[in-house]
């Protein structure tokens, strides 16, 4: 410990720069994913931001507010590549941007923008969007497929035909999938073995990507971004239910290190969940939201009826989350504590 | 008791009475500006609810099913949960009366709720045994009530927001509606494996 005489000199916190701390921390993920993928990435993030930014500056200008201060906080870019970044990414560009607009009008504008807004909007466009298009949805590009610059512009621009050969599930998806196929007995470790697909813990290249997310999530821990209870409970919270699973039937219920490096695990326990608008603001409400989302989001991407459950468990959350800061109040210094 | 379980889940959550099947809209609507309010109304909707699939299921397995009366349902259902509301007032006026405070005027209320005639038609239509039923119609009302206590506790944040003057009120509280219906979709596919 260092002891430190005043004066101090204060650092000024804004909003603009907490989230271009988030984009910083998102960079490793979106540079590996990019790596992965190809640059339809980087198209999908560029979709994402401009229409985000001229939704939020449309509907800044409708409610007669200051555009300029609004859109430079930059919360409107976090939420773009969220999106960008949950979608899949050879997903028509007309997605994405409907995506960007229900989250940035519905779930953001319509609810006083900035720091009013009740649920997340880059999952209430997740939400939305895998409800309204499933099938469009859950088309992530196949393994191994190579594609130039130029036909991944053409897909995603709806130029070249959309083939069924290009795309596939997730490896999160394709062990639900496998698993739940009727008179095919394959356990786990039997489809595990398949290193093309399920690579060496995760999922072939997608466990780099989030472990890249990991990487980002860790920076945003150091520089105080967020706090440790959201992330640290979300963890545990998927630990403890697909720990108790596997060791129930390691047959059919895939390892915990696979659910914790698959889907948008990671994603969700350091960039979504821990929104501090939509989610808890008591410590013990933060353990609470985190726990909760971990294991709502085991239950739904195992036994639900969607690929990944990170965006309905958080939605849920959120839910709960003025109920959960009511009977979570910290109790005042030096007054008795008063039930709710 | 797995079977049972799923029910309930199914019930609560799953098939959740308002924002799945979209029944007793008034008072999710109507009673979920402030969260005392909820809580009494979820309290005295989840003991009717209960009452009223149980009794509406003995209404119809020994009376109308037996002479032939199906086409009657609604119409004995609707006096079903009217007597039994009548009945557990009187009873809760005489016996408890700080309850009948904290219950207040939701109690007469509740009989016109379309959930409490819904959910023991679409109990009816499930061909469920007493048990179930009871279980069903319990699970229906803790999915009412879980799902209105949480909308108020959203309202009341939202009531802080700086919405938009077209939208402030009931049109956000729609939209609000709306999202949460979204979000219990999540829950699809858990009341069975």
């Amino acid at each position: 410990m260092e002891i430190v005489t005043s004066p101090h000199v204060l650092k000024p916190v804004s909003i603009t720069r907490v989230m271009g701390q988030v984009c910083l921390a998102l960079l490793p993920g979106i540079a590996v994913y990019s790596w992965l993928i190809g640059p339809a990435l980087l198209l999908q993030l560029g979709i994402a931001s401009l229409t985000a930014l001229a939704a939020e500056a449309l509907l800044l200008k409708l409610r007669g507010k200051p555009v300029s201060p609004f859109l430079m906080d930059g919360s409107a870019l976090v939420t773009a590549w969220l999106i960008a970044l949950t979608f899949p990414p050879l997903s028509p560009w007309w997605l994405t941007a409907t995506g960007v607009l229900f989250a940035i009008v519905i779930a953001k504008q319509l609810y006083g923008g900035l720091g009013q807004n009740p649920f997340n909007p880059a999952m209430v466009a997740f939400a939305a969007c895998i409800v309204a298009f499933p099938a469009l949805m859950s088309q992530w590009p196949a393994q191994g497929l190579s594609l130039s610059f130029g036909q991944q512009l053409e897909v995603v621009f709806g130029l070249a035909p959309r083939i069924d050969a290009l795309t596939a599930a997730t490896p999160l998806d394709a062990m639900k999938t496998a698993l739940k196929m009727d008179g095919v007995h394959a356990s786990v470790q039997e489809l595990l073995a398949n290193q093309t697909l399920y690579g060496t813990f995760a999922g072939r290249g997608w466990e780099w990507v989030t472990s890249a997310y990991l990487l980002g999530g860790l920076f945003l821990l150091w520089r105080r971004v967020i706090t440790w209870h959201v992330p640290v409970a979300f963890v545990l919270g998927l630990l403890l239910i697909s720990g108790l699973c596997w060791s129930l039937d390691p047959a059919r219920y895939a390892d915990p290190l696979f659910h914790l490096f698959s889907g948008g695990a990671m994603l969700g326990a350091f960039f979504i969940a821990t929104d501090p608008v939509s989610g808890c603001t008591t410590p013990r409400g933060k353990l609470i939201f985190g726990f909760g989302a971990g294991a709502l989001a085991y239950l739904i991407r195992v036994f639900g009826a969607f690929p990944d459950g990170i965006a309905f468990a958080v939605l849920i959350m959120n839910l709960c989350a003025p109920l959960i800061d009511l009977f979570c109040q910290p109790a005042v210094f030096g007054k008795k504590k008063e039930a709710p | 008791m797995a079977h049972y379980l799923f029910l309930l889940i199914g019930a609560v959550l799953v098939n959740n009475v308002v924002l799945v099947k979209i029944l007793g809209l008034c008072p999710f609507m109507g009673v979920s500006k402030k969260l005392e309010t909820a809580y009494g109304m979820g309290a005295a909707t989840t003991f009717v609810l209960t009452l009223a699939t149980g009794a509406s299921f003995i209404i119809d397995h020994y009376l109308l099913i037996p002479f032939g009366l199906e086409y009657l349902r609604t119409l004995s259902f609707i006096v079903t949960i009217a007597a039994i509301v009548q009945l557990t007032e009187m009873v809760i006026a005489k016996t408890s009366p700080m309850l009948q405070q904290v219950l207040g005027i939701y109690l007469p209320l509740i009989t016109t709720n379309c959930a409490v005639l819904g959910v023991p038609l679409i109990n009816i239509s499930h061909s469920y045994g007493f048990m179930e039923s009871l279980l069903f119609g319990a699970g229906s009302a803790i999915g009412f009530s879980l799902v209105l206590v949480l909308f108020a506790g959203i309202r009341e944040r939202v009531d802080g927001a700086e919405v938009p003057l077209p939208f402030k009120g009931a049109a956000i509280a729609m939209v609000t509606a709306g999202l949460m219906s979204l979000a219990f979709m999540g829950f699809a596919g858990l009341d069975r494996y």
